[in-house]
């Protein structure tokens, strides 16, 4: 595997999508490639930092006009 | 997040449907900024957007009685919001479906990394790296944490061409898994795995670019 081709499947390492025998190629092509490894390392901080961005907070004002509609809904339970 | 563990799931649902309020606003505080945020793929207008969700609690509530439990209760939400804005975009007649989008930005070629990075094909090592990335260091995770990269992150996201950022959030933002993200889209597997590897691919390098300006620019925010 060329640095070049596993750029291109590191999705489908990452999402376990991926024959046993290209992962062991992909796993064999790190243990002697920096930059693949720095590649790695960057796509999985990369995917760390997305997880951790924050939910747009939800107004109070949002928050009153859902519990009257979940009220208002109870009642026809 | 926690609610994706079966068992917490039935539960939560149980209260709902005897209508336990407090439970209803738990799962407001989970969701609804995630919803919203999500409805903006389609809608584009912040107000519009938050319409929709709103009307989409409402989905959630009318449904309750029937959810099956065939899918998270998480995944049945974000595609009744996924519906929800798609029939609002339609009434304002300025959307295309989504499959459509999907299908214009897996056609075509896109290079996870610039060409021009790699070693030629007469070169000793073709399609090696001639200028591979730089480490991020022992803990990068803590270099993109700062308030400023996470802005910079979203904005980056924000930039994605439509199909690509709607992939990537629900995966790696709200963290779908990716069965769900085909559901929750309508879109096959294969597209939707060519739109998170572009999506992906562009958010790392333009990081990396972002990354490189602030350490040639030190003491500059």
């Amino acid at each position: 595997m060329d640095c070049n081709e596993l750029v291109e499947v590191i999705t489908d390492y990452l999402e376990d999508n991926m024959s046993p025998e290209d992962r062991a190629r992909f796993e064999e092509h790190l243990i002697y490639c920096d930059g693949c490894t720095a590649y790695l390392d960057q796509m999985r901080a990369t995917l760390a930092a997305m997880g951790l961005i924050p939910p747009q907070s939800v107004s109070v004002q949002a928050r009153e006009r859902l519990l009257q509609s979940f009220r208002d809904w109870k009642k026809t339970l | 997040m926690a609610l994706s563990e079966p068992d917490a799931e039935a539960g939560l649902l149980q209260r709902l449907r005897e209508g336990n309020e407090e439970a209803f606003g738990a799962l407001v505080d989970l969701y609804h900024g995630a919803m919203i945020r999500f409805a903006r793929g389609f809608v584009r207008d912040q107000a519009v957007a938050e319409e929709v969700a709103q009307d989409a609690w409402l989905g959630v509530l009318n449904g309750l009685a029937d959810f099956a439990g065939r899918s998270s209760l998480k995944s049945w939400i974000f595609a009744i919001v996924a519906n929800k804005a798609k029939t609002r975009a339609g009434k304002e007649a300025r959307s295309i479906p989504f499959s459509a989008m999907a299908a214009r930005e897996v056609s075509g070629t896109e290079f996870a990394v610039d060409p021009g990075r790699f070693l030629g094909p007469d070169a000793e090592w073709p399609g090696h790296w001639a200028h591979p990335p730089q480490s991020w260091g022992d803990r990068p995770e803590e270099r993109l944490l700062g308030q400023e990269m996470m802005q910079k992150l979203t904005r980056i996201l924000e930039g994605l061409p439509p199909a690509q950022r709607m992939v990537i959030t629900l995966r790696d933002v709200e963290g779908h898994d990716a069965k769900s993200v085909c559901n929750i889209l309508g879109v096959t597997e294969t597209n939707m795995r060519v739109l998170l590897h572009r999506a992906r691919s562009r958010v790392r390098g333009q990081l990396e670019r972002s990354l490189a300006d602030a350490s040639e620019r030190p003491g500059l925010h």
